[in-house]
């Protein structure tokens, strides 16, 4: 017995050596993800990617904490805090509180939270925010132009700004096709004016993403955009089953194309939010000292938002409609269209 | 005995003798409470090793995991302060869970009464104002406590009046504390100002339970509510094998005939082992918003209430068994976390050796078989493992 034990007190501190031998690279960017987790085919996964492009163009570490519910955040952050990381970046408004006391506790290190900003700002963090409320317009204008039903709908998880910003630029794309093309293609889920809609209450239940699809599919919408993170993947599979001729997805965040192959046939287009060039940014930024605290707008001028091919759909949508959202796009950047909300 | 006692009941059939014979013989019960949780967590990592080797994890990966969960669980003065914190509510509320079962009561409701009883301390801890932190404070939690108990008796009294399963009820009040917390965070003297989402307003600094290393340095989130868990740990002994009381719920969760035979209101007893179980969820809901959260958001429990049930299971439902059990959850929680961080392994990961610990405890039998030498029963003073 006693010699077993000894055995077993040399092995641990064996491996404990072993340890902290390893692991001796210049700079580490680390990643809190919200409850969506890191493979969340949304903004957690796409942010983690900018760190992953980071690692192969810098040759940094990378390293991620996923949440699995509120209370971690506060943890989790500071865990990363023991961790020595250059540049912590936490995802999503929902972490802003947490982000935000986690900052003001340690001044001097950097931190950037992806989709969310700090009035006034804090000066060891960066927020990066999108202006997805003009991407958004381009899908509501391609959705309007595509419906057959004269119907198309939308979803969100939780009723707030980032989410909802969709919806707005959504809606209002629709009602802009409406008064140029004199169309009467009707928003089921959410009212701007009101700000009330339809919502999950998670970012989570693939089942509430199924259930709140057919729901708006039994009111006549053929073309949904859930804007619920890896919710939405339960509104794709139903889009699977029916038919993409009865009901397509608008994703949202990545090109759901990608993040969800099985399914990419019931893609209309997504609305993107390029979090992996912003987050790269920040990281860059922060490697080359030039880091420093504020915001980081990204918007279709700068590409940190758009929308992705519309691949399969890329013969049913009609060359003209392309063109006009292409227009569109133009009198977004230029300013002679307004997105609204 | 099978005399007199033919004429009030039926014969005395094996099996009801049987159920006279105590469940667990206290006098070796150390067994039950430090060899088996200990076997059965060897166990657990043995075959989550095995499970990541399945998924093609690399064997130094595996071994830096099992480093950094040690590391980040006790490694430091932030592990171990990040440990107690997790530990605090899983002992609270574990430690009503224990009661209940020992009274005969599975309360699966403990996360509903978590989140009334939190839900209520957030609302007193922002509503109620001008009261120094000697009175606010314990205002607070006592409300927490108050509600949690109040919630639970509904269980209890829907048992002892009708007959009414406590554990579909206390699920179903689950399902209504939860629907009920969306609907009051949303309530605007209770949600944040400027806020649309569902969240509460902040908790008063008078209403803070204080984080006791905060001198130390100001990450450290460990706060007063362990010596509330501490005290809660040696009331509940006191209460469950020195009081009256106690003993009352001990005979009517071992043998409910006796306890009747012998003069004991099942119905009130129900009540009451319901409601101090729900004071003590309430209570541990109350010192997560207080201590920790300083906030009440959807969800703020995130399922303490149901690992809970878990800590009382491991901890055999003796006091002194689910403060180490909840030791444990609460330093598996600290350490998963660097686990991930370290070496990369999935959170899921620690969820999966949860439930492999609990099976094995679950499965006293499996783990004697495996380590006999450990529980042989009969040799006292001789040949102990030599």
């Amino acid at each position: 017995m006693f010699m077993k034990k000894a055995a077993l007190t040399t092995g641990i501190a064996a491996a404990f050596m072993l340890a902290s031998a390893g692991g001796a690279s210049a700079f580490t960017a680390c990643q809190v993800t919200d409850v969506g987790g890191i493979d969340d085919a949304g903004f957690n996964q796409t942010a983690w990617k900018g760190v992953q492009d980071a690692m192969s163009s810098y040759g940094i570490d990378g390293r991620y904490l996923e949440s699995q519910s509120e209370t971690d955040y506060e943890p989790n952050l500071n865990s990363l805090i023991e961790s020595k990381c250059d540049v912590i970046i936490s995802v999503g408004f929902l972490m802003g509180d947490a982000t935000k006391t986690s900052a003001e506790a340690n001044a001097g290190q950097k931190y950037s939270i992806v989709d969310f900003a700090y009035d006034p700002t804090i000066p060891n963090v960066i927020g990066q925010v999108y202006a997805t409320n003009e991407a958004g317009f381009l899908a509501g204008y391609l959705s309007a132009g595509m419906s057959k039903s004269g119907v198309v709908g939308t979803f969100g998880g939780i009723n707030i700004p980032p989410v909802t910003a969709f919806m707005d630029g959504y809606y209002y794309g629709v009602a802009y096709h409406n008064s140029q093309k004199g169309t009467n293609v009707q928003v089921l889920g959410w009212n701007p004016a009101s700000k009330e809609g339809l919502f999950t209450g998670n970012f989570e239940s693939l089942d509430d993403g199924r259930a709140f699809a057919q729901n708006l599919y039994d009111e006549g919408a053929d073309i949904v955009m859930p804007v619920a993170g890896p919710v939405g993947l339960g509104s794709a599979a139903l889009a699977d089953e029916l038919g993409s001729d009865a009901l397509m997805i608008v994703g949202v965040d990545a090109d759901q194309t990608q993040t969800d192959p099985d399914r990419a046939h019931v893609y209309l287009t997504s609305v993107l939010k390029r979090m992996d060039s912003t987050v790269m940014q920040v990281i860059k930024q922060a490697m080359d000292g030039s880091f420093s605290g504020g915001i980081l707008l990204g918007n279709l001028q700068n590409d940190g938002v758009g929308l992705a091919p519309y691949h399969h759909f890329d013969d049913k949508v009609p060359a003209a409609l392309k063109a006009e959202v292409e227009e569109v796009r133009a009198g977004l950047i230029s300013g002679a269209i307004k997105a609204g909300g | 005995m099978s005399g007199e006692a033919r004429s009030s009941g039926p014969a005395m059939s094996p099996d009801m003798k049987a159920l006279l014979v105590p469940a667990i013989d206290s006098r070796s019960s150390w067994r039950e409470l430090f060899i088996l949780p200990l076997a059965a967590m060897f166990l657990a990592m043995l075959i989550g090793a095995l499970i990541m080797m399945a998924t093609s994890v690399a064997p130094e990966t595996i071994l830096q995991s099992f480093i950094a969960m040690a590391h980040g669980s006790v490694g430091s003065i932030h592990a171990i302060s990040e440990t107690l914190t997790a530990a605090i509510p899983l002992v609270l509320a574990g430690l009503g869970i224990g009661l209940a079962f020992r009274a005969g009561l599975f309360n699966i409701g403990a996360e509903g009464q978590m989140v009334v009883g939190g839900l209520a301390a957030a609302i007193a801890s922002f509503l109620v104002t001008g009261l120094s932190i000697w009175l606010h404070l314990p205002l607070v939690l006592l409300v927490g406590l108050a509600i949690g108990a109040v919630y639970a008796a509904i269980a209890g009294l829907l048992k002892a009046a009708t007959g009414a399963h406590e554990v579909i009820s206390t699920i179903m009040l689950n399902l209504i504390s939860i629907r009920l917390l969306d609907y009051m965070l949303r309530q605007p003297f209770i949600q944040k100002e400027g806020r649309s989402d569902p969240i509460s307003k902040a908790v008063l600094e008078t209403a803070e339970l204080p984080r006791i290393l905060e001198f130390l340095d100001g990450n450290l989130r460990l706060h007063a509510g362990l010596f509330i868990m501490l005290a809660a740990v040696a009331v509940i002994y006191w209460l469950l094998f020195r009081s009256k009381l106690g003993f009352a719920f001990r005979i009517s969760g071992e043998n409910p005939g006796a306890a009747r035979y012998a003069g004991i209101r099942a119905g009130l007893t129900i009540v009451m082992a319901m409601a101090i179980a729900g004071a003590l969820a309430g209570l541990a809901g109350a010192i997560q918003v207080s201590g920790v959260l300083g906030r009440a958001t959807p969800g703020f429990t995130a399922g303490i209430g149901f690992d809970a049930i878990a800590v009382a299971l491991l901890g055999r439902s003796h006091p002194v068994g689910i403060l180490l059990a909840g030791l444990l959850f609460g330093a598996l929680e600290a350490g998963g976390r660097q686990m991930q961080v370290d070496a990369g392994v999935s959170i899921d990961m620690i969820g999966i050796m949860q439930a492999l610990i609990i099976i094995f405890v679950a499965a006293p039998l499996l783990v004697r078989r495996i380590f006999p030498p450990l529980f042989r029963e009969r040799p006292r003073g001789g040949e102990e493992n030599g």
